[in-house]
């Protein structure tokens, strides 16, 4: 009998606590997937944030360490700084990167930190029970705007790997989404990619992952990968902003 | 075309149901009488003989729930 596919060992042994369908179980299992596979899961250093992954860190079977609100890529810079050879990742929610964080995550790309960051966006704040984020999209519903967002009010979602990919030394910028197993696998290829750029010592690596949040959408987890399809990958188009010839 | 053996953790699964979405073969199904600890009718292989192995189901089953196997 020839495995074809057996969960990874990078994950440890334990159920998350994420809701049925929630994207964020297949998103850890990719980035520790990789790290296996790269024969770097004992030289791995993760940043936890804040928000429903808060918890990653009991699930990832590397050595991580929590920071404060939207603070993991500051965290991350001077983890990297005192351990140059270890890859060092940050595993960050909208609300945490976008929101909050916004600030750091921006000067972080600025100085071109020698760091990956993997942004989970799923346009809505899942942890606090389903605020509008700032990726919200437009028309889309949230506890804090029950008719939709409206462009009037709030203007207009951020694109972050967009506006990342405006930094010069952020050299390795891509979206990908966890929607289908076509999806899933060229995320992993992404992900790769960016710790193959860390390793390199190129500059800032971000990936951006489209994820479904099927609780505080209120839709079956089915039909919450269908509205990443119909709804989310219009507004935020999959594919590579910046990518250095190294690891094309 | 190659068969597949799919092996569950039926106790951690939490009927998603995303596996069931994406097998091109309908092999799976949720089980309609057990219950799993976490009070959730669990995934189970109702159509064993019709697996090619794509590992689909594995790939976006996001609790780890499913390993896929290869007949030699």
């Amino acid at each position: 009998m020839k495995p074809v596919f057996e969960y990874t060992q990078g994950m440890r042994d334990k159920e998350t606590h994420y809701c049925p369908g929630c994207s964020h179980g297949v998103a850890h299992r990719l980035i520790m997937e990789v790290l296996v596979e790269r024969g770097e899961l004992g030289k791995a250093i993760g940043v936890s944030p804040v928000g429903c992954s808060i918890t990653a860190h009991q699930y990832l079977n590397v050595d991580m360490i929590e920071s404060p609100h939207g603070r993991a890529p500051a965290v991350a810079a001077g983890i990297k700084r005192v351990h140059p050879k270890a890859q060092v990742f940050t595993y960050q929610g909208d609300g945490d990167l976008a929101s909050i964080g916004g600030n750091e995550i921006l000067h972080s790309a600025e100085r071109g930190e020698k760091i990956c960051t993997f942004f989970i966006n799923n346009a809505i704040y899942g942890m606090t029970g389903g605020q509008m984020a700032p990726t919200t999209l437009i028309g889309q519903k949230a506890t804090t705007c029950p008719y939709g967002r409206d462009l009037d009010n709030y203007g207009l979602p951020m694109k972050m790997a967009e506006i990342v990919s405006c930094m010069d030394l952020a050299v390795y910028v891509e979206r990908v989404a966890l929607n289908t197993p076509a999806n899933i696998r060229k995320a992993k290829q992404a992900i790769n990619r960016a710790f193959e750029v860390q390793k390199l010592g190129l500059g800032y690596a971000f990936v951006e992952i489209l994820s479904a949040c099927p609780t505080n959408w209120g839709l079956q987890p089915a039909k919450a990968m269908e509205w990443v399809t119909r709804n989310m990958i219009p507004y935020f188009p999959l594919g590579q902003l910046c990518c250095p010839e190294e690891v094309k | 075309m190659a068969k597949g053996i799919i092996k569950l953790r039926q106790d951690i699964c939490k009927a998603c149901e995303l596996c069931v979405s994406v097998c091109p073969k309908g092999v799976l199904g949720l089980d309609p009488v057990a219950f799993n600890k976490k009070s959730y009718h669990p995934v189970t292989v109702i159509n064993p003989d019709e697996c090619i192995a794509c590992a689909n189901c594995a790939i976006i089953c996001p609790d780890g729930v499913i390993n896929v196997y290869k007949e030699d």
